[in-house]
């Protein structure tokens, strides 16, 4: 059934209509034009639709959109801009990470967060807070040192 | 001056005009509007208001002086996220001579491009950079000589800085490449091999520079695209929308090769727009939103035809490849006698290895867009081969090849012949069927249980050893499904499964590979055979070119069984190579991996550890075409678990002339991460029935906690040889490696892959 639902996406409000087991991704995406977000698989494996709500990284692939509610959607695109990059950002630029950048979303938003709360962490923390995101072209190396240039930067 | 006027732009092809108009950022910039003022330019038969045809012999089809002076690049093959766009563009920076910063580059657009063989066996730099240098050289010349013309003096008189000719002896009589050409375009004729993909080659008259006056080549200038990706600027192939634009999505048999026999339309009538696309072995549905269509995807109701199992249990395909009919055998050009010298050895080693199925996986499961309007076909696909899907959607569509025009789009990875292709193909069987613009984008399982397949595959060696201690013969057959089951790109109907489930005649190719080494044995055969698929059609273990193409099962086999003998001889593995291996460049990378690595000479294994916890080092080898790489794998093996750790690569590797070292840097270690997973963990699993790897729970991948700690690249670069592919080489020697260290851990060989806990557990046990 379709129905109105009203998000907080990256600091605005928008209005979407659609069904409220739709997931968040595709209102995102199609409803709303945020394009970052990826669909990876659509079962909460990969992290490439990673989102924020309320500050907590969740994979927007298997989040209803009825159960978004009026929490804050925080998307790659709300994340920083060239002007005012996030550390993290600043990183994988720097760092030159990516190859095909398709999963970049699951690690970005999901070390923001864990950074955000874990200051100086080890080589092993990083590895467990970002463990079960995937990335298929292999740049995890790339990845770690961002993460960990990133850290540095946020004190 | 050999150039000649041409005709106007061939109406089949896509006016500038046209592009202008295309809409959004998939704009061809000549410059601005065309200037006539140059009256001079107009008489110069190098010039051409109009554009000349896309064709290889034309020097316009490869660049363009805009309006400002800067460069417009137009290229035939794509960038995979290893930087290949900033090495195309030093290389032509450096030898047009101007700054790296006025290029632009426009890459995989069949309108604006010729077909150059798109991303295809790490041709990126050795072929279509080497047929842009010259282009660009040729460039060079040409504007020099219409600068000398009007400045009054020979061409060898004048030089060029930062874009501005000037006379050698006096800089201030000069004339800028935009004033010569600007806006307008080359009319020059190149001498082109009549090849297309990989071979085109169409140089001037214009050598290329010394290598030692390259100041562009050699630098680590950093990739462009990386910033618009990471601030979510920038468009994937999966986020290109158009007006009008329904979602697709396709429906594969729970059965491989089942065909609907039943469709009940109505089970999805209570979604909204939802219709169901059903011919022959075809079935998809569409609906104006992506939601409404996954869920008429997953709904409808489909009565499905009674296929026998296609597939024996996943326990005997082993001994399937082994007795299963050789359809094709090829040899090396055989060295010595073979035969002969195994019947006068002393001794003979012999072992037997195993590779099974594997999948792209990529991140993102297949996805295009077609648009079919005004008897125009327009698709966006990540392909790595815009120009031959071109030509497969032309076929599968019956419109002609010049009426479509397909777009690369950055996709979710790409490591060969992937979903991509048939995606653009059924996204295009929809289109037409619908009347509308259909982007189709793959479900999870389809993207890995239904992408072509790298082949499964047996190896077999065996060394002839003397009294002494010698080998003095070897021999080695690689056995499996074919690397060309389903051709490498998309351009014939047969080879997508869109082609397949409608029936077109099939033609499964045969192709397998040979061990890349210069081991100098006295009698040496290498070989290889293929075998038949499992299933003939739209199957999802069709087998086709995954990253490195059957390089990572040859060379785990060959340089598994290179330490085998090295150990059976109680040689260290690396002495044991110098001493057979002929090559100075291969003897150098092995050199340098060994010498970085710190390396100790002694045989495997070793012999000073006790306990669950052991380490273990190893080494492999390998040569790819021009270019050759020596890895050494350090790692931790967990006896009661069967964990392996590959804690440290070090990677030796010599592709000649290194463009760009940054690039070429994050080329290796990827290609070395992901090696390491697919000799880690995967495996394509299937039942009698269907692949029953579905999602990165059934077919996992090297996570980060398993990530190594350290992989320490050794570039050596040789300026004076022809720059070589950097995409795939050091994928291949990945395997080894790994099997050599957890020898040397254990003393015990791993001779199938993956190196899973479970497997490696039953092997150590």
């Amino acid at each position: 059934m379709t129905q109105k639902f009203s998000l907080n996406v990256n600091g605005r409000t928008a209005t979407v209509e659609a069904d409220g087991d739709m997931p968040l991704l595709y209102a995102l995406r199609d409803d709303l034009g945020l394009n970052n977000p990826h669909f990876g698989c659509g079962l909460a494996q990969c992290g490439a639709c990673t989102v924020h709500l309320d500050g907590k990284p969740v994979r927007s692939c298997v989040t209803p959109l009825a159960e978004v509610g009026g929490r804050q959607v925080v998307t790659l695109a709300g994340l920083g801009t060239p002007d005012k990059p996030h550390p993290l950002q600043a990183a994988y630029v720097q760092e030159e990470v990516p190859q095909c950048a398709y999963c970049i979303n699951g690690w970005i938003m999901t070390a923001a967060a864990f950074l955000r709360d874990r200051k100086k962490p080890t080589d092993a923390e990083i590895r467990t807070a970002l463990s079960g995101l995937k990335c298929r072209c292999g740049t995890h190396m790339a990845i770690l040192r961002a993460v960990k240039r990133a850290a540095a930067m946020m004190g | 001056m050999t150039a000649i006027m041409t005709g106007h732009e061939s109406t089949a092809t896509f006016s500038r005009r046209n592009l202008l108009q295309a809409g959004g950022a998939l704009i061809v910039s000549i410059g601005a509007p065309l200037t006539f003022e140059g009256a001079y330019a107009d008489d110069n038969p190098m010039v051409a208001a109009t554009k000349p045809p896309l064709t290889p012999e034309q020097l316009s089809s490869y660049l363009a002086v805009n309006a400002d002076g800067t460069i417009s690049i137009f290229f035939g093959k794509m960038d995979m996220g290893q930087g290949l766009a900033i090495a195309i563009r030093q290389m032509v920076a450096e030898e047009l001579d101007v700054p790296f910063k006025a290029t632009r580059i426009f890459i995989g657009d069949t309108a604006t491009s010729v077909n150059q063989g798109g991303a295809s066996g790490s041709t990126g730099v050795q072929e279509g950079g080497h047929q842009m240098r010259m282009a660009a050289a040729e460039a060079r010349r040409v504007l020099v000589e219409m600068a000398a013309d009007r400045l009054g003096v020979a061409a060898d008189q004048a030089t060029v800085t930062d874009g501005v000719v000037h006379v050698a002896s006096d800089a201030t009589r000069k004339v800028g490449y935009a004033e010569l050409i600007g806006g307008r375009f080359f009319n020059v004729h190149l001498n082109w091999n009549g090849k297309y993909g990989n071979p085109l080659y169409a140089p001037g008259k214009a050598q290329p520079k010394d290598p030692k006056d390259h100041k562009i080549v050699g630098q680590p200038i950093p990739r462009e695209d990386i910033a618009p990706k990471v601030f979510a600027e920038a468009d994937f192939v999966a986020d290109v929308k158009v007006p009008g634009m329904v979602h697709g999505r396709m429906i594969r048999p729970p059965v491989a090769g089942a065909v609907p026999v039943n469709v009940d339309d109505s089970s999805i009538k209570h979604i909204p727009t939802a219709k169901v696309v059903w011919d022959k072995g075809f079935l998809g549905v569409v609906a104006d939103k992506e939601w409404h269509a996954i869920k008429a995807m997953r709904e409808l109701k489909v009565e499905w035809s009674q296929a026998s199992p296609p597939f024996p249990d996943q326990a005997a395909l082993y001994d399937h490849i082994r007795q299963a009919p050789v359809r094709k055998r090829e040899e090396n050009k055989p060295v010595g006698n073979v035969d002969d010298a195994f019947k006068s050895a002393a001794r003979v080693i012999a072992a037997e290895y195993e590779w099974p199925f594997q999948s792209h996986a990529r991140m993102g499961p297949g996805c295009a867009l077609v648009e079919i309007k005004d008897g125009k076909v327009t698709c966006w696909t990540g392909t790595q081969k815009a120009h031959f899907v071109q030509t497969g959607l032309a076929a599968t569509l019956g419109v002609p090849q010049d009426s479509v025009r397909v777009i690369w789009t950055s996709g979710p990875g790409s490591y060969g012949r992937s979903d991509a292709d048939d995606a653009a193909m059924d996204a295009a069987v929809l289109a037409k069927a619908v009347g509308k613009p259909v982007r189709v984008q793959y479900m999870r399982d389809q993207g890995t249980a239904w992408d072509p397949k790298a082949p499964a595959s047996i190896h077999r060696a065996r060394a002839a050893i003397d009294a002494s201690g010698n080998v003095i013969a070897y021999d080695y057959l690689s056995k499996g499904f074919s690397r060309i089951d389903v051709d490498t790109n998309g351009s014939q109907p047969k080879d997508t499964l869109a082609g397949q489930a409608l029936g077109v005649d099939l033609k499964s190719g045969d192709g397998f590979g040979l061990p890349g080494d210069s081991y100098g044995f006295a009698n040496k055969r290498t070989a290889w055979e293929t075998i038949a698929p499992l299933l003939d059609r739209a199957s999802p273990l069709r087998t086709s070119h995954m990253r490195d193409p059957v390089g990572p099962q040859i060379h785990f086999a060959s340089e598994s069984f290179m330490d085998e003998v090295a150990a059976a001889l109680n040689l260290d593995p690396v002495d044991f190579r110098l001493r057979y291996v002929r090559d100075p460049r291969d003897i150098a990378v092995i050199k340098a991996a060994a010498e970085k690595a710190n390396w100790q000479s002694r045989p495997s294994p070793r012999k000073d550890q006790a306990g669950d916890k052991v380490s273990g080092r190893g080494i492999a080898y390998a040569q790819r075409g021009p270019t050759r790489v020596a890895v050494i794998a350090e790692v931790d093996v967990d006896r009661s678990t069967g964990a392996i750790w590959a804690r440290k690569f070090t990677v030796a590797h010599d592709c000649g002339q290194i463009i760009n070292p940054d690039g070429l840097h994050h080329s290796v270690e990827n290609n070395v991460v992901q090696a390491t997973s697919r000799t880690l963990w995967e495996e394509v699993k299937f039942d009698r029935n269907n692949v029953t790897s579905v999602d990165w729970l059934t077919y996992p991948i090297l996570d980060v906690t398993g990530a190594p700690e350290e992989i320490d690249v050794v570039l050596i670069d040789h300026p004076e040889i022809a720059p070589a592919g950097a995409g795939e080489a050091s994928t291949r020697p990945v395997a080894a490696a790994i099997a050599n260290a957890v020898f040397d851990a254990t003393g015990v060989r791993i001779r199938r892959a993956p190196f899973s806990p479970d497997h490696v557990k039953g092997a150590l046990s």
